[in-house]
Order: C-alpha cells, then structure tokens, then sequence
C-alpha cells in the first residue's frame, strides 16, 4: 500500500477493542435451497461454501442451484401465485407487517450475520442496513390494501412469478427492495442471492416460515451466475428483477428482448460528488467520506469522482487527507470500525488492478497510513489526484474504497464533467447558494441527487439510473409499477 | 381557366429533419400507392446516414425543448392542433388515400388526432404533479421526485394507421420535453411526411421532431444500436423486427416500449399516460432540513 505522508494526528487515547458478539447468530454447517417453503437439496448435489472476507473463515455450505432447481422453483412460485394474488390485500399486508416485524426482533442477529458473510462493519449492519430492511417491508405492507390509490388504475393486477437477483454488496437490504413490493403488489418471488453472500436471505427464509407465510410465495435459491441467467431465461417467470453490473444487466436485457417480461434494472454507477467554492468543507469532507467510503465504496450510487472547485482544492485536499487518517480499517464486528473488509477475492483483485491502472496513467495514489490484517481481503481507502477525465480511474466503476480527484472552475464546468460518463445513477452537491443547488441539480443526468448529504436513502424514496445505471425504479410509488401490469 | 383543363401541381414528398426538408441523402426515392395500388408520389427513400443525421438534430433540439418551460410546450402542442384544423381537407385526403378509408371515416381519424394534439398539450404541465411529489422520508430530509425527459428517442409508427397511430405516439414523446426521430408507416408514409409541414409553422424549434420516410427495418436498424439515441418506441415493428430491435438497444440500455398486439391498438381511444411516462425519468433531489430550535410545543 502507498503509505506516503500521512498526517496522522496521534490519538489522546486509543481505541479498546468493541467486538460484538457472534454468539447471536447460529449458522448451520449446511444449508439447502428454499423452495416451496422447504429447504431442499439441489437435484445435482453440488454445494459451494461461503466465507467471510474478514477472516477467510468458512462460515456454512450452500446448495448450488442448477438449471433443474429453477424449474421447480419457478414451478412452486406460479403453484402459489394463485391463491396468494387473490388474497385480499389487508390480508397480504399483514403477512408483510410480521415479517417486518420479525426483522426487527431479529435484527441483531441478521447484522451480525450479514457482517460476517458480507465483511461490511457492524456499524452499518446495525444503524443501516437492518432499520432500512424493516422500513422497507413496513412501507410496502401498507400498500398491499391501497393499490387501487397508488396511480396505476383500479384494480391493479399483479404480474406472476419475479425472477429476482440481487448482489452482494446489500444482501439483505436488496433482498427487501425486491421482495417487498413484489408481495405487496400479489407477485410470488424466486430470488437469487448472490453467491459470496447468500447466508441472509436463508435467514430469512426461516422468517418467512416464521410468519407463516403460504409456501412457495418466496422461494430462494442460492448459487451463481448460472442459475441468476437460468432464473432470467425461465420461459413461466413474469417479471425480472436485476441489481448488478452494468455488463449483466446488458446480457439480461438480451436475453429478456422479445418475450413479454417486465424488467426492472438497477446497475453501476460512477457518481460525482461536486464540491462549490462556498461549501461547508467539514460538511463536504464528511459527505465525501461516507460517498465513497461507506460499504468500503461498494455501492453503485457511490460519489467515487470527487468535483472540486479550483479554488479550494488543497484545502479540501488537506482536510479530507486528515479525515481519511482517522478512519480506522479492521475488524467488521468491531462497533468502531469504519473501514471492514472487501467482499471476496476476486471483487479485491478488481479493485487492486483498476487502482494500479490508475496508477500507472500517471494519477497521483495516496492512501493513509493503516495496518493491514493478516488474513482476508483488504484494500486501504485510496485517494487519486491529478485525475482527467480520460483516466480510466475517473471513467471506470471500481466498485471499493477508491476516490477520483477531479476540478472544475464553473458550475458549467462542473455540469459537464459529471455528466461526462455513460452512467447516470447518482451526484452530489456541495454548496451554500439554494438557487446553484436547483440549477445544477437540474441538469444532472442522475436518477438520484443528493445536495449538502450523500448516501441517504428510504423506503418512501424512488431510487434509479439514467442511461447505463439501468431503468425503474425502487421504492416509494414509483417502485410498484414494476410489479404491476401496467 | 376551368378545374378539367388546368394540371395540377404535384408535391415532392420530402424528410423533415432539425427543422428543414431535405431530400434523402441517399438521392433514393420509393413508389408510394394509395390502396388501389394507384401511384400517389414518390417518398424519399432514407438511408442510415439520414437516420443519424435526424439523431444530431434530435440532441441539438433537446436542451432547448427540455428546458422550455411546460406550459411553453402545451402552448404549442395546441398550436399544432390549431395549424392542421386549418389544412384538415388536406390531412382527410392524404389518409383517404393512404388506407383506402372513406373521405368520412378519414375525417374521424384525422379529428381524432387533432384532439390527440389537444389532450397531450394539457398534459404537458400537469404530468409532474400526476408521478412526481415529495417523499415523506424518515428524517430530517427534503426530498423531491420529478420526471425528466429521457432525451432522444426513435419513434417506429404504426404501420397501419398513417395518421392517428403517427399522432398517438409522437405527441406524447415531445410532450414531456423528449425529442423525437420518427420512422413513418412504410406503406402509407405521405401524412407523415405532410405533418412535417405543420410542425415547421407551430412554432416547435427545428429538431424536436425529425421524420424519415423509407423501410422501417433498413431505418429502425442504425437508431436501435446509436449510442446517443435514448429510447426505442416499438409500436411500428413486427415480433421478428421487435425482438432484433430490442438486442441492438440493450447495447446503452435503451429505453424500449415494446409493441402492444396489433389487434389491442385501438388508437381512437383515450389514452392513458403510459406512454409518457414509457419516456421519462424520475429524479429524486435530497437536502437537509435542519431543524430550527429544540423540539417542543411553541409555534
């Protein structure tokens, strides 16, 4: 790691060690697939394990979905849709405020266990992701008996059976973005988890049973990218829910092209954060953090081409470069850690070579001073400098704890650089001028713009891309059409 | 000089493109029948160059189109309506003659796309308020969705009706501030091209609509895989051309509205807003609120 001169301000007093405890979660040696509310082995056999990326630790064996695994999946789901599109609505909707229920009750256990399968700090497990899981069953559960009043006609009819696949860098959390408003709206749901994080939505699994939801309503069946493009290709499934890479969003929108599916995709992103001469700069600095530091930077909406006006470049510099040496890099389970683990192998390899890339076009790398452990996959939070818009750092999606430094002179400057990119997910603005905020603002090509914050999101909120960030969008309103014949 | 001696003028049938009429670059025409199979005119064959062409006029429109204010737009959404009122005989025998209709059920088809013009125009400035509004988030938040135009998008129209289907998908495209490059009816492409006419006098800046005459499949092909083209609207495709189509778009993630079956489309009723809101974006601004003073009861 380039380690350069770190200015690290030396602590009045250290840190002790604040671990939470793992003895909440019981995870079994093994887990099958969820289908028609049974766990059940994959008709192949096969099994692949999950670790955490903390540790490298195995933490349970998972069945691996194959082609003939969808099929009965599928077949559970469309079995199930019948009677459950006809359930009155608030009775759908009470099935929906238990399980949000439930998540909370349980919402210790499901952060401790998404941190260890994830590598993410319980931090954010805790006072992120979980409150969010929670408010996103508890929103849609209310529109389960209100659909008639959402917009989309009376009597809006459910579409079927979604085929749902989500990543890995918010199981849980996409887990509910999907699921929620595809029960809520009468769908019956076969979700995929991703493959180096299935363990919470097996979790959930048992909340479904919990809450004594009709079997086959939710079916989960983990394994990889072959049974996502399965799940996708299935001729009896209705509807396709995607969150992922830009280049398998493409590939689904293929396979999906002439078939009467919905689909609904929330891709990559490559987010600017445009800093103004007048903003508050510990505000912004802090903004800037959490835009590209939060989730270890894997967040499609992250703010990772940081826009800074000319003038208060080195300032900004400076003071981002000592927040930067305060963030502490470690164990996830730790409530003071701020910086935890990458999530696999391979996701560490990619941001390793973007950032050497990076690198060698000639941007300049810093990072802070920071002990790397051991074992598990570790990448420092890393600035780049004297970044054009031609470098690949400022063009790709790096998908970790890695920020472009870019600048700008005018707010057209400003305008023309953030848009400069063929993705259109997320952009933030930093100022104290209301009238520059609207305008700008304005002319962003982004589906979400945060001004004087970043990284906040909620249930009641649509969330989604322009151009290459994919199409719909998630949550409030907005996120019932994609399970609506509309 | 009476009616039977004097010759009549013939028109030459030409593109609509960023607010001019070209010809084809391709210099190529096509014989053009009424349903008789009685010649009618020739129509400029479009090529590939002419369909890129229509997207740079298409882009250069769009930020002065998506900017203008909405009731800008609706003023001259009705003033289209207001320009072929005045010219209807003419409209009534182009679609006579292009579908083999009655001079009084084209009448029907050609006021129903009139009153098309009419209903989209009062669309233009309610649209955000109808799928957009604030957020009730929890926390200390503002936050605020609108629908934004997606930007450029390729218009395929139906293949049957010349006029009404022409009218029906591209008002609402444009309504919402989206620009438009439009493939008219293979078959039946003369009220198309004619309406470019009125476009060019309704005080719609050059480039938000661009019409291209020619074969749909040669045309559609060079728009679905354009890299700044931002939407497909397939209504005017067969499944086999539709599903070719929506390959070439997943390339930048195109926007696609895909075909509805052609025996559903009945374009003389009122519509919904689907296919507005098929080309809109939501965007969702967020800013603190603060708070003023600690919680309590003075007010």
């Amino acid at each position: 790691m380039a380690s350069a001169s770190a200015p690290t301000a030396a602590s009045a007093f250290e840190y002790a060690p604040a671990p939470e405890s793992r003895a909440v979660v019981d995870i079994a040696a093994s887990y099958g697939l969820f289908i028609d509310g049974e766990f059940t082995e994959a008709a192949e056999g096969k099994v692949f394990k999950t670790v955490s990326p903390s540790t490298e630790e195995v933490l349970s064996e998972v069945a691996e979905a194959g082609e003939a695994d969808v099929d009965r999946a599928v077949k559970a789901a469309r079995k199930a849709f019948e009677k459950w599109s006809a359930l009155p609505g608030p009775e759908r909707a009470k099935y929906l405020f238990r399980i949000a229920r439930i998540i909370q009750e349980r919402s210790r256990e499901l952060a401790v266990l998404e941190t260890l399968d994830n590598g993410k700090p319980i931090r954010e497990t805790r006072d992120a992701d979980l409150p969010l899981v929670a408010a996103h069953f508890f929103y849609y559960a209310g529109w389960a008996d209100k659909l008639d009043h959402a917009g989309y006609g009376a009597n809006p009819r459910p579409l079927g059976v979604a085929g749902q696949v989500i990543p890995w860098n918010f199981p849980l959390l996409m887990l509910a973005w999907k699921i929620a408003p595809a029960l809520a709206t009468g769908n019956t749901v076969v979700l995929k988890p991703a493959e180096t994080t299935p363990l919470s939505a097996l979790f959930f699994a048992d909340i479904c049973r919990q809450a004594g939801l009709p079997k086959g309503v939710v079916n989960i069946i983990t394994g990889d990218g072959r049974a996502g493009a399965a799940l996708v290709a299935h001729p009896d499934v209705n509807k396709v829910a995607f969150t992922g890479s830009t280049a398998v969003g493409k590939q689904i929108a293929r396979t999906v092209a002439g078939t009467r599916k919905k689909l609904t995709l929330e891709l990559g992103g490559k987010g600017a954060n445009i800093v103004f001469d007048d903003a508050p700069i510990d505000q912004a600095v802090e903004g800037v953090v959490n835009g590209i530091f939060f989730n270890q930077g894997q967040v499609c909406c992250a703010g990772s081409r940081l826009l800074v006006q000319e003038s208060i470049h080195d300032e900004l510099l400076d003071s981002l470069k000592r927040r930067l040496s305060t963030l502490r890099l470690g164990d996830p389970l730790d409530k003071n850690t701020d910086i935890g683990a990458i999530n696999s192998a391979e996701q560490l390899a990619r941001i390793t070579a973007l950032a050497d890339q990076g690198e060698a076009e000639g941007a300049e790398r810093w990072s802070p001073a920071c002990d790397i452990p051991e074992s598990g996959y570790w990448f420092a939070p890393t600035l780049f400098t004297n970044v054009t818009q031609a470098h690949t750092v400022a063009r790709d999606e790096i998908f970790g704890p890695v920020l472009s430094v870019l600048t700008f002179r005018t707010p057209d400057e400003a305008v023309a650089k953030a848009n400069n990119t063929p993705y259109g997910l997320s952009a933030g603005i930093w100022t104290e001028k209301g009238s520059r905020i609207l305008a700008v603002a304005n002319k962003l090509r982004a589906g979400v713009i945060w001004s004087n914050t970043f990284n906040k999101f909620d249930p009641t909120s649509p969330f989604g891309g322009y151009k290459e960030s994919g199409f719909g969008r998630e949550g409030g309103r907005h996120g019932l059409e994609a399970y609506l014949d509309v | 000089m009476s009616d039977q001696n004097r010759l009549s003028v013939f028109k030459t049938y030409k593109l609509y493109v960023g607010g001019k009429f070209p010809r084809s670059e391709s210099g190529r025409v096509y014989e053009v029948s009424d349903a008789k199979g009685k010649w009618l005119a020739n129509a400029p064959l479009s090529s590939r160059k002419d369909a890129r062409d229509a997207v740079v006029a298409a882009r250069k429109a769009f930020g002065g189109w998506s900017g203008a204010t909405a009731y800008n737009r609706g003023q001259i959404l009705y003033r289209v309506a207001e320009m072929l009122e005045g010219r209807r005989d003419q409209y009534v025998a182009e679609v006579a003659d292009a579908e083999g209709l009655s001079k009084s059920k084209a009448g029907l088809q050609v006021d129903a796309a009139i009153d098309r013009w009419v209903w989209y125009a009062g669309w233009t400035d309610k649209i955000a308020q109808v799928v957009g509004g604030g957020n009730p988030v929890a926390g200390p938040f503002f936050n605020l969705s609108s629908p934004e135009p997606t930007g450029v998008v390729a218009v395929l129209a139906p293949q049957e009706s010349s006029f009404l289907g022409l009218v029906s998908v591209v008002a609402p495209v444009i309504a919402t501030g989206n620009t438009a490059v439009v493939i008219a009816s293979e078959k039946s492409p003369l009220p198309a091209l004619s309406l470019g006419e009125v476009l060019a006098t309704s005080d719609l800046p050059g480039g938000v609509v661009n019409i291209l005459s020619g074969r749909t499949a040669e045309i559609a092909a060079p728009l679905a895989a354009h890299q700044d083209v931002n939407a497909i609207d397939l209504a005017g495709a067969d499944e086999t051309l539709a599903k070719e189509l929506e390959v070439a778009a997943a390339d930048n993630l195109k926007r696609v509205l895909r075909p509805q079956p052609v025996d559903d489309v009945d374009w003389s009723a009122t519509p919904g807003t689907d296919r507005m809101t098929a080309f809109l974006e939501t965007k969702t601004v967020w800013h603190p609120t603060g708070a003023l003073g600690a919680s309590g009861s003075s007010y």
